[in-house]
């Protein structure tokens, strides 16, 4: 039984043309079920917003090249899809919370406004209609139902609000699929843990996917259901949280993760990974992780690892799985 | 509360622009050479006989005595008489502002009509022909000087097609001309400055969340970013109005429209003291107005202002 909302399978993405052309999505696979938060992981480069901006179909071609593969939102193939058919389904099937609220909302409108005239698009409501749906979205966001906040603008509320007001504006459709990219990265650390309570609260109310997209490790473990770990345009390991960062395998992962700051590791040397994140022109040979991986062989530098079952749902992409670690 | 407050506060200001204009031109009026008694008595005139006419128009008197009793008069909008016709200087000035105030809003209308919409299709179609068409206009438009532009579309449309009158009032018609050629750099610069605006407002990040709502391109150009775009743009076309003020004394030069611009003009040829000092001050007075009113306009439409 196949309950996921979103398969995303074999995605390429390449920037630019001729000597430029940059591979930054190199065969992405990857599944979000309904009601399931699944986490895309990696640095900043490794393509996860390029994937994300792509399934919400808001990816400027050119310079973006979809080279193959396909992503199929229930029984939908996005990317066979009119421009007007996908316009259609933004917002109403697939919303997206963004990083910097204070950014992403517009400065000129509204709190109200921003939220009725979706209601209005989408479902054809009228102005009071919409106005009595976007208090109780309001109140769902944890924003209670009062009419000051709706006629307030983006400057008059505060960081959490203005975060709370953009996680309205995309639910307030039903969509079945939420992107999240970094909604807490911008925010204070005290207002990050109410953001994430409150997507998981939606998530079960509403019953949404969420793709979650975040460099944040240590969120990621708050939150996720499962989690895939991207670098370089390729996922290298994929899990369930459980799997993920109890018995990482991929020497990526367990890097990343010994790299997280926490109690338990008082007084051990922190590691940090050396190298740096290679950008799109420049992805190295066969494993992209190869020159950064303390257990490169000969062959990493040649062939591409194939991702591997892991038994259960974890799998990776490595030819030294079996091979003993030690930190 | 804090708009009332933001009202008062650009109120003081303009009362404070106005009182340091009417200083600076009462004196620079006065340093400038020629005597009014002279112009009025005429060159045969006896000493005594100046003397007369000096009492008459207030000029014996010495300077700072003038000067308050000026600004007493101002304080009460009594800009006094004429020191060469006799006539009431306020009585002047109403005669002929209808005239230039109304070639004034025609000339920023037509500016806006062109330039607005234009500048808002080249932003929208970078490097189209629209695009072209407007970087070609704006070009044109701040290199020719309006009154260059008034005697060539004079003598076309004229002259040659006579499908406007040559010169004078009495219709609408009669101010089509002027108004173009005044309107028209102010056209130039406002497309500029819309296109700019556009521009940068389409490259911010809640256009992105717009897109993503699944808002059709109209709305997420027309709605979203043009209602911040026009922030700056009605600015700069309050201040380019003030300018269609003084622009206008030179188009009405050309087109011999009895405005403010000619009466003025008269009045400094003949060192008319109260009618240059009345009438400088009731440009400024209009001018900090119009501004004035742009600040409140600006403020309804951009609602982070009023917090500062």
């Amino acid at each position: 039984m196949n309950d996921s909302i979103l398969e995303i399978k074999d995605l390429k993405i390449s920037f630019g043309s001729g000597e430029n052309k940059a591979a930054a999505v190199r065969g992405i696979n990857l599944d979000v079920r309904r009601g399931e938060i699944h986490s895309l992981v990696g640095e900043s480069g490794s393509g996860k917003t390029v994937t994300s901006t792509c399934v919400l179909g808001l990816l400027p071609e050119p310079p973006a090249i979809i080279e193959s593969g396909s992503i199929r939102y229930k029984d939908l193939e996005l990317l066979s899809l009119s421009a007007e058919a996908r316009r259609k389904t933004r917002g109403k099937e697939i919303a997206m919370v963004f990083q910097e609220p204070s950014k992403y909302l517009n400065p000129a409108l509204k709190v109200g406004e921003q939220i009725t005239e979706m209601l209005k698009l989408h479902h054809g409501m009228n102005s009071s209609q919409s106005e009595k749906r976007a208090m109780e979205i309001l109140d769902l966001v944890g924003l209670g139902d009062n009419n000051r906040v709706l006629s307030s603008y983006p400057h008059e509320l505060s960081g959490g609000m203005k975060q709370r007001v953009m996680i309205g504006i995309a639910i307030c459709c039903d969509p079945s699929l939420l992107i999240a990219d970094e909604p807490t990265t911008a925010l204070d650390v005290t207002l990050q843990l109410q953001i994430l309570k409150l997507i998981m609260k939606l998530r079960r109310q509403l019953n949404m996917g969420i793709l979650f997209i975040s460099h944040d490790l240590a969120v990621v473990h708050d939150i996720s259901d499962r989690v895939s770990v991207i670098y370089a345009g390729l996922i290298v390991e994929t899990g369930s949280r459980e799997d993920i960062f109890s018995s990482p395998r991929h020497p990526y992962t367990r890097l990343l993760l010994a790299s997280i700051p926490d109690a338990a590791k008082r007084g051990k040397k922190l590691t940090a990974i050396s190298g740096r994140v290679p950008d799109a022109e420049h992805f190295p040979s066969g494993c992209a992780f190869h020159p950064r991986c303390p257990l490169a062989e000969e062959h990493c530098s040649e062939q591409q690892p194939a991702m591997e079952s892991l038994g259960g749902s974890q799998s990776a992409a490595c030819f030294c799985l079996s091979k003993e670690w030690t930190e | 509360m804090n708009f009332l407050l933001f009202v008062f506060k650009r109120l003081l200001r303009l009362v404070l622009t106005v009182l340091i204009i009417s200083t600076i031109i009462f004196f620079v009026i006065r340093v400038i050479p020629g005597d009014p008694a002279l112009v009025i008595a005429g060159v045969d005139a006896s000493e005594e006989e100046i003397a007369a006419v000096r009492a008459k128009i207030g000029t014996d008197v010495p300077i700072g005595q003038q000067y308050i009793s000026w600004l007493g008069d101002i304080a009460r909008f009594d800009f006094g008489e004429s020191m060469i016709s006799g006539e009431s200087v306020n009585k002047l000035i109403f005669e002929r502002f209808p005239l230039t105030i109304t070639l004034a809003f025609m000339g920023i209308i037509l500016g806006i009509i062109i330039a607005i919409p234009l500048g808002v299709l080249s932003a929208v179609r970078r490097w189209s022909f629209w695009d072209y068409l407007g970087m070609v206009f704006s070009q044109i438009g701040m290199a020719v000087p309006s009154f260059w532009l008034a005697i060539i579309l004079l003598l076309i449309f004229a002259v040659r097609f006579p499908l406007f009158p040559l010169f004078g009032v009495g219709s609408l018609k009669h101010l089509i001309l002027p108004a173009l050629s005044l309107g028209f750099a102010r056209a130039a610069v406002i497309l500029r400055l819309t296109r700019a605006a556009m521009v940068e407002e389409l490259s911010k990040e809640y256009v992105i969340t717009a897109r993503a709502k699944g808002l059709t391109e109209t709305m997420v150009k027309y709605k979203h970013a043009l209602r911040n775009a026009l922030i700056p743009v009605v600015t700069i076309t309050g201040i380019q109005f003030g300018y269609m003020l003084g622009g206008a004394i030179i188009i009405e030069q050309v087109f011999s429209l009895p405005g403010l611009g000619r009466l003025f003009l008269y009045g400094i040829y003949q060192r008319d003291f109260t009618l240059v000092q009345g009438g400088v001050v009731f440009i400024a007075v209009v001018f900090s107005l119009v501004n004035f009113l742009v600040d409140v306009l600006y403020s309804v439409i951009n609602p982070r202002i009023r917090i500062s």
